[in-house]
């Protein structure tokens, strides 16, 4: 049986391998939190997905239409980095891809959530470089993740959906 | 075929009805002593409805040897088959009841029995990446018949998760945390029982991009995304059940505080027999696609954001800045207000029908420190941009949870009915 912490025992040295493979090809646009308007496209281009964009005064919504019927919309600030990320639909987008350098405190927080008394409901990670929150049900799956650091003064959490 | 079985009630009481007048007129012949001829009928054998209620119990769970107490978890016992086998069959208790999933899943570590391995093209093993609220669930599809109460569904694929020899691909714990054994999943099962037939549908029939992924094909190079037929996926076993298939009806005794336990009824059918009639329930109906309805709770109005479900163990919504709820210190994912509030929501089904709900929460802390109890009404937690009405709300409620595609005597599925 592979138990859970050795999954996120192999993640972490895939993670180890992607960031090396990272760090070797100066042409690389992996990660999308945190990442520039270049690694939206390397989203969308992996999702085979098509990208509809829209301004708002502080930020822009890049919207990735993806034909399974997910949407996922980063947020990029003024200055071009992806603070948030959101996402709707059938299925959960790949979080790894999404929340790139991200990911690992992500998945560290979601195993510490197991205490004695669980909830069996929405996953809410609140941390000061991070916050995560994912919910819905059978073919409905929503949620949302930001950085509370970079996200532009004057944009409300609650705009990021 | 399951349309037409919410009339076989109807047909059935007829049957009977008819048989007992041609009884009293054949005992009618005998007392009138007529000689000679000897009238031979043909025993009718009459049919009794199917048992079809299921006990459910709500409990702190199988778990707690493994460092994990349940809260507000509705749980029952499964009986699975090899198909068509009699003998090669065992009981599984400690499966949870879930309205928000559908398809039965088993731990492996639960599961004695061997069971057939479902097989795609090229004979490889099909695996599944479940996907649940906050988490996956990872393993093999096999097929088993399913005995709940009197009813039985045959050959049905069922997920069996955590099983040896299926390690998890990153592309399915790339999409959050896996739960494959007893002490993260909680539980030795759980048992879909909602609105819809397959747990992923016509998504995940569609091949490429278009395919929303859940199923892998499993040669021995490693598990690759792979399209699957809605009959070859993991389905509510009450959609292949021969009588009450249209749906289920989840009765809860009503709780104010904690309890260390409670017992209900898990009742297979809408309208089926003379036990699980709509009565005065409304029904709510759903977006098809979704499985939602529409909450609205101080001004906010979460449309096709909403949705009842057993197995979410509180009710789940929106966010302290919108609730004025602050989450508990350690365990975030429950409030904790400093005195139980009183609030009141307005749920409204697709076809307009409106109820107003009023609910309490109290403070989760308080709620859960009693390690006994396996009940607390008034528990709830943070679910951001939407309303999860988990078991709480199923407290002193009789619950109609119909399927889609089936017709019941409140209209077609999929709906909610209370």
């Amino acid at each position: 049986m592979v138990s859970t912490k050795n999954s996120f025992g192999i993640m972490a040295m895939a993670a180890i391998v992607v960031a090396v493979a990272v760090l070797l090809n100066p042409f690389s646009t992996s990660a999308s939190l945190g990442g520039d308007v270049a690694s939206i496209e390397a989203d969308r281009a992996k999702m085979q997905a098509t990208l509809e964009t829209t301004s708002k005064d502080l930020y822009t919504i890049h919207e990735i239409h993806v034909p399974n019927n997910v949407v996922v919309r980063e947020f990029v600030s003024q200055s071009g980095s992806v603070f948030a990320v959101a996402w709707q639909g059938a299925a959960r987008p790949d979080l790894r891809q999404l929340l790139g350098t991200y990911f690992d405190s992500f998945a560290k927080a979601s195993q510490a959530k197991k205490s004695q008394r669980a909830g069996r409901g929405p996953l809410v990670i609140e941390q000061a470089g991070l916050v995560v929150e994912m919910s819905g049900h059978a073919r409905s799956f929503l949620g949302r993740a930001y950085d509370p650091r970079t996200v532009p003064a004057g944009v409300p959490a609650a705009e990021i959906r | 075929m399951r349309t037409k079985r919410s009339r076989e009630f109807p047909v059935t009481a007829i049957l009977v009805f008819v048989v007992a007048l041609v009884g009293i007129w054949i005992s009618g012949c005998s007392s009138s002593g007529s000689p000679a001829t000897t009238t031979t009928s043909t025993p009718t054998p009459v049919t009794t409805p199917t048992s079809n209620v299921q006990s459910i119990s709500v409990t702190t769970g199988p778990a707690v040897a493994s460092g994990r107490l349940a809260i507000n978890s509705a749980f029952t016992s499964v009986t699975v088959c090899v198909p068509g086998s009699a003998t090669q069959c065992q009981t599984i208790s400690g499966i949870l009841v879930d309205t928000g999933s559908s398809g039965l899943r088993v731990l492996s570590s639960a599961l004695t029995v061997s069971l057939p391995q479902q097989t795609g093209s090229g004979g490889n093993p099909i695996a599944e990446c479940g996907e649940f609220i906050d988490s996956e669930t990872w393993g093999p599809v096999q097929t088993a018949d399913i005995s709940l109460a009197g009813e039985k569904a045959s050959s049905v694929p069922i997920q069996v998760i955590g099983s040896s020899g299926f390690s998890v691909p990153t592309s399915c714990s790339d999409l959050g945390p896996v739960q494959d054994d007893l002490a993260t999943l909680g539980m030795n099962g759980i048992l879909g029982v909602g609105n819809f037939v397959q747990d992923c549908g016509e998504g995940c029939a569609e091949s490429g991009a278009s395919n929303v992924g859940l199923y892998y094909a499993c040669p021995s190079s490693g598990c690759v995304v792979t399209s699957e037929g809605l009959a070859e996926q993991v389905s509510n076993p009450v959609a292949s059940f021969a009588t009450d298939n249209n749906g289920v009806v989840v009765e809860l005794p009503a709780v104010s505080g904690t309890e260390t336990s409670v017992t209900g009824s898990l009742v297979f059918g809408i309208g089926t027999q003379s036990n699980n009639g709509l009565g005065s329930a409304t029904v709510y109906t759903l977006n098809p696609d979704t499985a939602a309805f529409t909450t609205t709770f101080k001004g906010q109005t979460l449309t096709d954001a909403s949705f009842l479900d057993t197995g979410s163990n509180a009710i789940y919504f929106l966010d302290s800045a919108s609730t004025g709820l602050p989450t508990c210190t350690d365990l975030n994912f429950w409030y904790c207000p400093s005195s139980t509030q009183s609030f009141s929501a307005v749920t409204q089904g697709a076809n307009g029908a409106t109820a107003t709900i009023n609910f309490s929460i109290a403070n989760a802390d308080s709620l859960t420190s009693n390690t006994n109890d396996g009940v607390a009404a008034g528990l709830g937690g943070p679910g951001p941009g939407l309303f999860d009405w988990g078991l709480p709300f199923f407290y002193g409620r009789t619950v109609y949870t119909a399927i889609e595609g089936t017709s019941t005597p409140g209209g077609d599925g999929p709906y909610w009915a209370y």
